[in-house]
């Protein structure tokens, strides 16, 4: 049976691809940044997974003001960069794995979640940065990826008990795929960051900090932060951490911590970043 | 759980963060050709034919003359009064060769380099830039 092993956590700031993608990851800005996925990259190459449930949001990319999607799935075998204005990031296509896609997609209406399924899809640096932080540059990524885009964009976005609860369905749509697979989830997006108005580069460590004890310490608590804690206190931007709680919404009570990272600034972005053992 | 149950409450809050325009329904209603153009650049063909004539262009789309003016003036706390959201935005920094850290320090009044300074120091604290009403 498919099993959910572990869950990883991290910003997808535009600026850490392009960084990346330049060559300029030991260059003073970045290299305290980028140092403190040097452990990650370790552990993702002896974990060798399967599949990635990889949470994100698009940033008008694939998604414009026409359709906007809460849940979106994506069910295809194959996903290109996409063109965000500076030229598609030079990245191998991501390919998919569509049966456990099309399985969790099901999986999910019938246990009251009524995802978009998407099947032509562009995905941006929402995606790619992460798969960027934790592989590296290689030929191909070394694993299948079910991008699972949130709206976080257009207000309201769903709540943080919402994205727990989703988390929680797409651990039972996996537990019940009949194939041997190891699947990780992750959670994209935050920390604290606001880019727009006279507030524009709110950063908040503290509570940055707390939301990542509390992933372990006291994940319920998370579960109730509402949208207006979010904007006051982790920037307009930051709302994107509800999407952190659909990876730990699909790991049990007992996730265990095995390492963190966090990092100010990455260009306007507190970058966070925790890896959780499932149990 | 967090479900708000008033709609008028829940959305009311938005208006007490100082400095920050929350992209509500209302403002993606008002915004929705402003931010149909800005995705218009992510063609390259579209690009060009905006940077050869930025005002033609824009008449090409419904939007109002305010919302074209703050365009043209690139005064984004403007575009975003009138229904802009950053992320659709984000196509004109492009376009104008402009990172997200150039394009957002604009909209706080500092220069690049303070605003630069700022974010290499911690960012912006966010002490006293949580509510208007409790002044905290």
């Amino acid at each position: 049976m498919a099993r959910i092993t572990a869950g990883v956590a991290t910003s997808h700031v535009p600026a850490l691809g392009a960084a990346i993608d330049l060559g300029k990851t030991r260059e003073p800005y970045w290299a305290d940044c980028f140092a403190g996925y040097e452990w990650t990259r370790r552990w993702e190459s002896e974990q060798a997974p399967d599949v990635i449930v990889l949470v994100y949001n698009d940033h008008a990319s694939a998604f414009d003001m026409n359709v906007i999607p809460t849940f979106a799935i994506g069910c295809a075998e194959r996903y290109v960069s996409a063109d965000e204005g500076w030229g598609p990031r030079p990245v191998p296509d991501v390919i998919g794995h569509a049966d456990l896609a099309w399985h969790i997609a099901q999986c999910c209406i019938l246990d009251e979640f009524d995802m978009t399924i998407i099947n032509d899809m562009a995905v941006d640096h929402g995606l790619t940065v992460p798969l960027s932080l934790m592989f590296g540059q290689p030929a191909q990524w070394p694993a299948r990826i079910i991008p699972l885009a949130v709206n976080v964009v257009t207000y309201p976005p769903p709540s943080g008990n919402r994205c727990w609860l989703l988390g929680e369905a797409i651990a039972r749509a996996v537990a019940s795929f009949p194939e041997d697979l190891n699947v990780q989830i992750w959670g994209t997006g935050g920390m604290s960051h606001q880019l727009q108005g006279s507030r524009a580069g709110l950063i908040n460590k503290p509570w940055d900090t707390a939301f990542l004890d509390r992933l372990t310490a006291d994940p319920e608590a998370l579960r109730r932060i509402p949208h207006i804690e979010y904007l006051r206190e982790a920037g307009s931007e930051g709302i994107e951490l509800v999407m952190w709680l659909i990876m730990r919404g699909a790991l049990g009570p007992g996730a265990r911590e095995l390492h963190r990272h966090y990092h100010v600034p990455a260009s306007n972005t507190a970058v966070g970043h925790i890896v959780l053992e499932n149990g | 759980m967090t479900a708000p149950r008033d709609i008028q409450a829940y959305l009311a809050e938005f208006d007490d963060i100082p400095g920050t325009r929350v992209f509500t329904a209302a403002r993606a209603r008002q915004g929705y050709w402003l931010n149909q153009f800005c995705m218009s650049l992510m063609k390259d063909e579209n690009r060009r034919r905006f940077r050869a004539d930025e005002r033609a262009y824009l008449d090409e789309w419904p939007m109002t003359e305010a919302q074209k003016q703050a365009l043209l003036d690139r005064d984004y706390n403007r575009a975003i009064d009138l229904g802009a959201n950053v992320y659709f935005l984000a196509k004109l920094f492009f376009t104008d060769g402009k990172s997200f850290l150039q394009a957002v320090g604009t909209m706080t009044g500092m220069t690049a380099d303070d605003y630069q300074a700022m974010m290499i120091a911690g960012g912006r604290s966010p002490e006293g830039q949580r509510s208007i009403r409790e002044g905290r």
